[in-house]
């Protein structure tokens, strides 16, 4: 049941949009939020647990320091105010998933709160730069997971039981909610995607984070609402939860806004709800209403004792803060000698820190970059997960950009390695020996390749004596053809026109 | 033997007159004989008492210096876990539950060669003040069978005054340590909160909920005190400070110079007359003993009770939230068609009794939006008076008294149906863990009119703990000069037989 959308031109002619976006990051941390268990992604289900995590009675729990230190990096990277006194809170609500049936947050008083993070867009006038102002970053716990067995989908309903895995439960989440973001117009999916990628590059460069999407250790909730234009009047939001990558994040606000506007049209009210959006029909359908809305009583958390971040540690930390990514990209666009909308679409595409990695390990910028924005970048796309998650890393391009220099890979092989390492055959020199891939360097068998050729097709080897370079061509072929393609061409070339007298 | 003191028992076992192992067999026998008629406890771990009782006496034989209380013999609340064995806190909703760890006292205890005789009844989840609670059936005052020994803790101040245990751990969130001492002529103290680690007691409210120990005399709290207490780095709450000298404090029996205040308002209407009898005689041997009483005032403690009800109930619904059936004690209607939030409800309406509900029920009111700032967040507004009231008081006195408990045990039954009327037992404890300070209740004498033990409750300011001691071991020696003897010689024995 899919519901009416309308053409986005039109939505743009109507309304104006708002954003608003909550994105949850796990932290790297060791060990869990309140206890000293292991955070390994993807462990055997409840081999990380212990009686805090598990809600066990009598339980309590221990703040983790470095998570303490890890948000207030992320704050200070945002701009913020870090709180001198701050609690956490205990929000209530009743779900399996979760062991206590509260989930330790921090309610009116976050540790960071009003800062801000300027984006970039490119723009039919190009880039511009858009303020995303920061309400608050908090500290909370995550909740275990529920496993719905026996149904088709894989949801609770239909499903015949459920497991519950509390490896995740009580691992560090930081939570940063924008305030609302007016004026982006038709840019606003654009923004939100943006931001999220920002956001994304920050917390890599703090280190606090594996901020991957795909494994749910960045979480975006995507809300919008539209005003009809001029009227000034904040309309009702929709949140879109858990949209798991960026490209879904720009596809989620740009079609809800299409609902929404249908909707609108049509004199239908937008009913305030969560969202879920489906990867592959790309719209989002309704999930839990908030017509009766969850009362939280939350109230402060009394196991624990309020944190109060020493301001001349946060005075350290704030010394501690790498390169700002936007300060970083404008510094790499001078050294690289290249133009905004090449910048861009290396930050679009994600692969601005890898193309980094990539040449501080030596590689050609020109040519990490033409890797990552192409190849790479293509066939990530083509598997539908993230650039950085294809299985190449940056010491993969490097090398490969190595091999390539040194003559003994020709991009055509180059290629094929990509795909061998992609495939999981290994690192690039696994793939160049499993597969065989060499440039076929050696001049003997080169030169009696062409030897082979001259005498196969006389008459253009009789035309290449005359003059007509062209006729190299077709020789040229012949070789590349009995050396499978491992040949470097243009060495090839150069031997048959010096054995030609040319 | 049994009617001996912890530390004389410590000594005999440590001197190799007694084995730890025969201490322990002696207090099993006793139980064993009279707990039929007490009910003090709720689960009597035998082979695992005896076990530990074995190593005291192993580590002895091989020389090994032994801590104040190796080898005696303790009932521990049924609140406070302890690995292997069942933990319910009275309540149905973990019946059968086994806890995979020790809580930190346990673990102090273990550490001390303190052995563990069992698990001791409550009201179900420490709500209640007089045992009657319990999903298991209520526990007698061995001084008069057909009354209530207190509570929440009447389990564990029964098995002191009925011989069955020297020792015990209580937990107090207000007055479940004193009162039910108050009442059995028992001693007990709810030390300063954060003084002993709450790592692995069930919480029923967070921040008023404080264990300590319970015992026959004032020394013997004081030893006790002495291995529960003390920094534990996996309760936040506690205090990073040594253990106040409580055991050199219990040993001084000297309380000259000092000055002790009467809170004029825990006293008069309300408590009965032979409950003030004893009291008032109290501040007089007090002030024969060299020290100055002064009359001191607290007028916010008539807002405590109050206050008390709507920040624990407020806790409670949120402590109490985890019995879900999920991953531990009772699942009821789990029948492969009912989804887990039915079975959720049908366990905690099947698995929680009828005090606990109230409670969680208030809690959840109060918590609610649109009713937090006037319910909670006044309680709390509350608490700050009361707690400058303490500071008030305690810039003119070194502790406060008054009495523990309005009146002596009443019946069992007998408040069973008026939740207000057992509200009000706590009158006079409650504001100390709203200010989160320490307080003692000593046994001050028999009321004439019933002939029950009457309570006197001291008061002093947090982390001053030694001074309840002091002032505790002072009275006590003075009271046990003036009766010839301590009050317990004068409780019937239960059997019949000799004592
Ligand atoms: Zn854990």
């Amino acid at each position: 049941m899919s519901e009416a959308m309308l053409d986005y031109d039109d939505v743009i002619a109507k309304y104006e949009p708002t954003l608003g976006l909550e994105v949850h990051v796990e932290l790297n941390t060791n060990s869990k939020m309140f206890c000293g268990c292991a955070t390994v992604f993807g462990a055997e289900p409840n081999t990380q647990v212990c009686p805090v995590c598990l809600g066990m009675p009598g339980s309590l729990p221990f703040v983790n320091e470095r998570a303490i230190e890890s948000t207030i990096l992320i704050g200070l990277a945002l701009n913020c105010e870090i709180a001198t006194w701050c609690r956490f809170a205990r929000k209530n609500y009743f779900y399996p998933d979760m062991p206590k049936n509260f989930q330790i947050s921090q309610y009116d008083e976050p540790i960071c709160f009003n800062g801000y993070l300027d984006v970039e867009v490119e723009t039919d006038d190009g880039m511009r730069t858009f303020r995303v102002e920061i309400e608050r970053v908090h500290m909370e716990e995550d909740t275990g997971k529920s496993l719905h067995m026996g149904g088709a989908t894989g949801r609770i309903h239909g499903a015949d039981y459920s497991l519950l895995d509390y490896n995740r439960a009580g691992i560090p989440l930081v939570e940063i909610v924008t305030k609302m973001v007016p004026g982006t117009e038709k840019y606003a999916p654009l923004v939100a995607k943006a931001y999220v990628a920002e956001l994304r590059d920050i917390l890599r460069s703090l280190g606090v984070s594996d901020v991957k999407m795909e494994q749910g250790s960045l979480r975006c909730d995507a809300n919008v609402s539209l005003s009809p234009r001029g009227s000034g009047v904040l309309g009702t939001r929709s949140e879109t939860k858990n949209v798991n990558s960026l490209r879904s994040v720009e596809r989620a606000i740009r079609s809800e806004m299409q609902r929404h506007a249908a909707r609108l049209d049509d004199g239908l009210k937008v009913v305030q709800e969560t969202r879920h959006f489906h990867e592959d029909s790309g719209i989002t359908t309704s999930g839990r209403s908030k017509e009766t809305a969850e009362d939280y009583r939350y109230f402060p958390e009394p196991d624990l004792v309020p944190i109060a971040p020493d301001p001349a540690w946060v005075e350290e930390l704030r010394a501690t803060l790498p390169e700002r990514p936007s300060v970083v990209r404008a510094r790499l666009q001078k050294e690289w000698n290249i133009a905004d909308k090449e910048m861009a679409s290396m930050v679009n595409a994600g692969v601005l820190a890898v193309v980094m990695e990539t040449v501080a390990l030596g590689a050609d910028s020109t040519k990490a970059r033409s890797w990552w924005v192409g190849e790479i970048a293509r066939q990530a796309n083509e598997r539908g997960v993230e650039v950085i998650d294809v299985g190449v890393t940056p010491s993969d391009v490097a090398r490969i950009v190595e091999l390539v220099a040194m003559g003994e890979l020709t991009d055509k092989l180059a290629r094929q390695v990509v795909d061998g390492v992609i495939a999981g055959e290994g690192r690039p020199d696994d793939v160049v020996a499993t597969r065989g891939l060499k440039v076929v360097s050696d001049d003997g068998a080169l030169l009696l390749a062409i030897a082979t050729a001259i005498a196969s097709d006389a008459a253009a080897a009789e035309k290449v004596r005359g003059g007509n370079l062209n006729a190299a061509g077709a020789l040229i072929g012949l070789v590349m053809k009995a050396t499978q393609g491992q040949a470097d061409a243009a060495k090839v070339r150069e031997l048959l026109l010096k054995e030609l007298g040319q | 033997m049994i009617t001996q003191n912890a530390s004389e028992m410590a000594a005999a076992v440590a001197a190799g007159e007694i084995t730890s192992e025969a201490l322990t067999q002696a207090h099993l026998s006793r139980i064993a004989e009279v707990d039929e008629k007490v009910h003090a406890f709720l689960h009597v771990d035998a082979e695992g008492a005896l076990a530990q009782a074995r190593a005291v006496d192993a580590a002895r034989a091989k020389g090994e210096k032994l801590s104040p209380l190796a080898g005696v013999p303790l009932a521990l609340k049924d609140v406070m876990v302890q690995k292997g064995v069942p933990t319910t806190c009275g309540s149905k909703i973990l019946e059968g539950w086994r806890p995979p760890y020790d809580a930190t006292v346990v673990t102090k205890l273990k550490n001390a060669g303190v052995v563990i005789l069992g698990k001791t009844n409550m009201d179900e989840f420490a709500m209640g003040s007089s045992t009657e609670n319990s999903a298991y059936g209520p526990t007698h005052n061995p001084w008069d069978l057909t009354r209530i020994p207190g509570g929440s803790g009447g389990g564990s101040s029964a098995s002191l005054a009925a011989f069955e245990a020297p020792l015990a751990i209580g937990t107090d969130t207000g007055g479940s340590i004193r009162q039910p001492a108050a009442v059995t002529g028992t001693v007990g103290v709810k030390p300063t909160y954060g003084g002993v680690s709450r790592y692995g007691l069930v919480a029923f409210s967070s921040s008023l909920d404080q264990a300590g120990p319970c015992a026959r005399t004032v020394l013997d709290a004081a030893l006790l005190h002495e291995i529960i207490g003390g920094h534990d780095t996996y309760d936040s709450t506690s205090i990073d400070a040594p253990v106040p000298a409580v055991v050199a404090a219990a040993k001084m029996r000297n309380v000259k110079g000092m000055r002790i205040g009467v809170v004029r308002e825990l006293g008069g209407e309300g408590y009965q007359a032979g409950v003030l009898q004893r009291f008032n005689e109290s501040v007089e041997v007090l002030r024969g003993l060299g020290a100055e009483i002064i009359e001191v005032s607290c007028p916010h403690f008539e807002y405590a009770l109050p206050a008390y009800y709507l920040i624990a109930p407020s806790e409670c619904s949120s402590n109490l939230a985890r019995f879900d059936a999920m991953r531990f004690g009772l699942r009821v209607g789990d029948d492969r068609a009912r989804s887990a939030e039915e079975v959720m409800n049908l366990t905690r309406e099947a698995g929680f009794g009828p005090e606990v509900k109230r409670r969680i029920i208030l809690g959840t009111y109060a918590l609610s939006s649109g009713y937090y700032d006037a319910y909670y967040g006044s309680a709390q507004k509350v608490r700050t008076l009361i707690i400058n009231d303490f500071n008030a008081a305690f810039a003119q006195v070194d502790v406060l008294i008054s009495p523990t408990s309005p009146t002596t045990a009443f019946k069992i039954g007998e408040k069973a149906d008026d939740p207000l009327a057992m509200y009000l037992n706590d009158i006079a404890t409650i504001p100390v863990n709203l200010a989160g300070n320490c307080a003692m209740s000593i046994p001050c004498g028999l009321a004439p009119e019933d002939g029950l033990p009457v309570g006197l409750q001291i008061i002093a300011p947090a982390m001053a703990d030694d001074r309840l001691y002091r002032v505790g071991g002072a009275l006590e020696a003075a009271f046990n000069e003036a009766w010839g003897g301590p009050l317990m010689n004068m409780a019937p024995s239960l059997t019949g037989g000799v004592r």
